[in-house]
């Protein structure tokens, strides 16, 4: 029977363990990417790492594309399926207008997402325009701009959360809040004291799914600034896909990959201790 | 009804902002570039020219069918390949389960894109640039992860006995697995098709690196074409988006049923 998992270790081991290993080494020599000369130079790629500020910006952006997307994710989702559970006509409706936009491509949503934002003829300033106040150029500033990308993000991927709680919702006895309610808790301490505990386990999954999610964001950062202006909007993926494509920097861009792996690795692990600890004391 | 006015509200509200921008894009892409009309406007006359452009010089139907190959090789390898190392690990409880379950966990958080050098170099020694087969093999290893733990899940809900039975009767492990498991898995491998299906179509990061001859390009990247040469065309452009999410977004309202459950049961911890 052991030899079922022969075919699948074969595929990770070539594609997935050889290429990481690989880009390790890169990462500790000089390498066009192309050339035959690569030369070794040690943890230098790291240092300079250290050192530059454009790597610096791309970091707490990761940051913030992956913990505040991860927030705004889980109280949309959270509402969502607060609303959708509840009895009213029109709850499907919600549900799958909400989930739709996961079906799309994140680097098409970033382009369709151009179209609101954009300054000259944006649907958002034509809205503004009806309050009769100025046009705004969104995407012209660094700060703006990883503020929309976090929110297209948020926006399109809420539906996951949003799933993922209605399942939790369902699971949940109705008794229990029938009970709060005879004794005479309201709706949010019954939310607050029941429900929530109960919803843990789908509140790490959705968590950790959408951390991971947000920190390895790469597709609606391409088309919505390029990680511009003057690499202001970069994820550590898109600076990585900037250094290696355009720069032909490969050594430096396989450090910025092992560091998000790291980084990654380190944010699972550490978030799947902290909720594992609050389902035991909980 | 009058009770429930304040949800009602928020329901009108939530379905108009998860509209609107696939509504901009449909409204864009039937006017002339020389309409200068509010994008939230819907147009006063349908205007079809930009489909025909999209359709003449973009490129976009070969790349449909350049997707459609892709998607179908990597669903095809991640059902097979998947299902099959999943009943080991369901069925074997020791150490070497064990540690690969870990193992394959771990690799489904690590973000493809950040060994994007180590693969390519790998690639280009292996000739597989600009292969359906190079990039069917990347997509289907990293989703191989994923389905192994969606099947292993499955398999475990799957009563043993059914197994002791087919061996009674003399059955080895392979016919056992074929004649006994497999014909179980078929609500999971809807689930796994979908999701992955969705995943490899809407796929970017490697195709950018494996497909850069133009025949090549899969749907992503012909968007990504259209939109960096039609900067002022715009409505061209939305056109070019339109046709791009159509196909999925038609797919997504036939099959949603199946699409929630699949995601339920990913998120669903076994």
């Amino acid at each position: 029977m052991y030899l079922f998992y022969l075919p699948a270790m074969l595929m990770l081991l070539f594609f997935v363990i050889r290429p990481f290993g690989e880009t390790l080494y890169i990462s500790l020599c000089k390498w066009n990417g192309y050339s035959s000369a690569k030369k070794l130079i040690g943890f230098k790629n790291y240092a300079a790492l250290l050192g530059d500020r454009r790597f610096y910006t791309a970091f707490v952006n990761t940051l913030i594309y992956g913990f505040v997307s991860t927030l705004l994710q889980n109280v949309i989702g959270m509402g969502c399926a607060l609303l959708v559970n509840s009895r009213f006509k029109g709850n499907g409706i919600v549900r799958v207008v909400v989930y739709l936009p996961i079906m799309i491509s994140g680097l098409i949503m970033g382009y369709i997402m151009y179209f609101i934002f954009s300054y000259d003829r944006g649907v958002l300033n034509d809205i503004l325009a009806l309050f009769g106040r100025a046009p705004v150029d969104w995407l012209a500033d660094g700060r703006t701009g990883v503020c929309i990308i976090t929110l297209v993000n948020s926006w399109q991927y809420a539906g996951n959360c949003m799933v993922i709680y209605l399942a939790g919702l369902q699971n949940i006895p109705k008794v229990y809040q029938e009970a709060a309610a005879i004794d005479g808790a309201s709706g949010w301490q019954s939310f607050r004291n029941i429900t929530l505990p109960l919803l843990i386990p789908s509140i790490t999954t959705s968590v950790i799914v959408n951390l991971i999610g947000g920190l390895k964001l790469f597709d609606p950062i391409i088309s919505l600034t390029n990680g511009g202006p003057n690499y202001q909007t970069h994820s550590l993926m898109t600076y990585l896909n900037s250094q290696y494509f355009l720069k032909e920097k490969a050594g430096y861009a396989s450090a910025i990959g092992i560091f998000t792996f790291f980084l990654i690795m380190l944010v699972a692990v550490a978030a799947n201790g902290y909720f594992e600890k609050r389902m035991v004391d909980g | 009804m009058k009770k429930n006015w304040w949800k009602y509200l928020i329901a009108a509200v939530l379905v108009l902002i998860y509209l609107l921008p696939v509504y901009v894009v449909f409204a864009m892409s039937l006017k002339p570039m020389t309409d200068m009309s509010s994008r939230l406007r819907f147009p006063s006359e349908i205007y079809w020219g930009n489909f025909e452009k999209v359709f003449r010089n973009s490129g976009i139907l070969r790349a449909i069918g350049n997707s459609l190959i892709i998607t179908a090789g990597t669903v095809i390898i991640v059902v097979a390949v998947g299902s099959l190392a999943a009943y080991p690990m369901a069925r074997i409880q020791n150490r070497l389960s064990r540690n690969i379950k870990i193992f394959i966990m771990g690799v489904m958080m690590i973000p493809g894109m950040s060994m994007v050098v180590g693969i390519y170099s790998m690639l280009v020694s292996i000739h597989a640039l600009n292969t359906y087969w190079g990039i069917i093999l990347v997509s289907a290893t990293f989703g191989l992860p994923f389905s192994i733990y969606m099947y292993s899940n499955f398999i475990a809900s799957v009563p043993r006995s059914l197994d002791e039975a087919a061996q009674m009767d003399g059955a080895g492990v392979v016919r056992t697995f074929v004649e006994i498991i497999v014909p179980q898995l078929k609500p999971v491998t809807v689930s796994v098709i979908l999701l992955q299906g969705v995943g490899t179509w809407n796929e970017y990061g490697y195709s950018l690196y494996v497909l850069q001859r133009t025949e090549m390009y899969n749907v992503t990247l012909t968007v990504k074409q259209y939109f960096g040469e039609a900067v002022r065309d715009l409505n061209g452009a939305a056109a070019c988006a339109a046709v791009a999410i159509i196909p999925i977004i038609v797919i997504y309202l036939l099959l949603q049923k199946y699409f929630v459950q699949g995601a339920l049961d990913s998120s669903v911890k076994g």
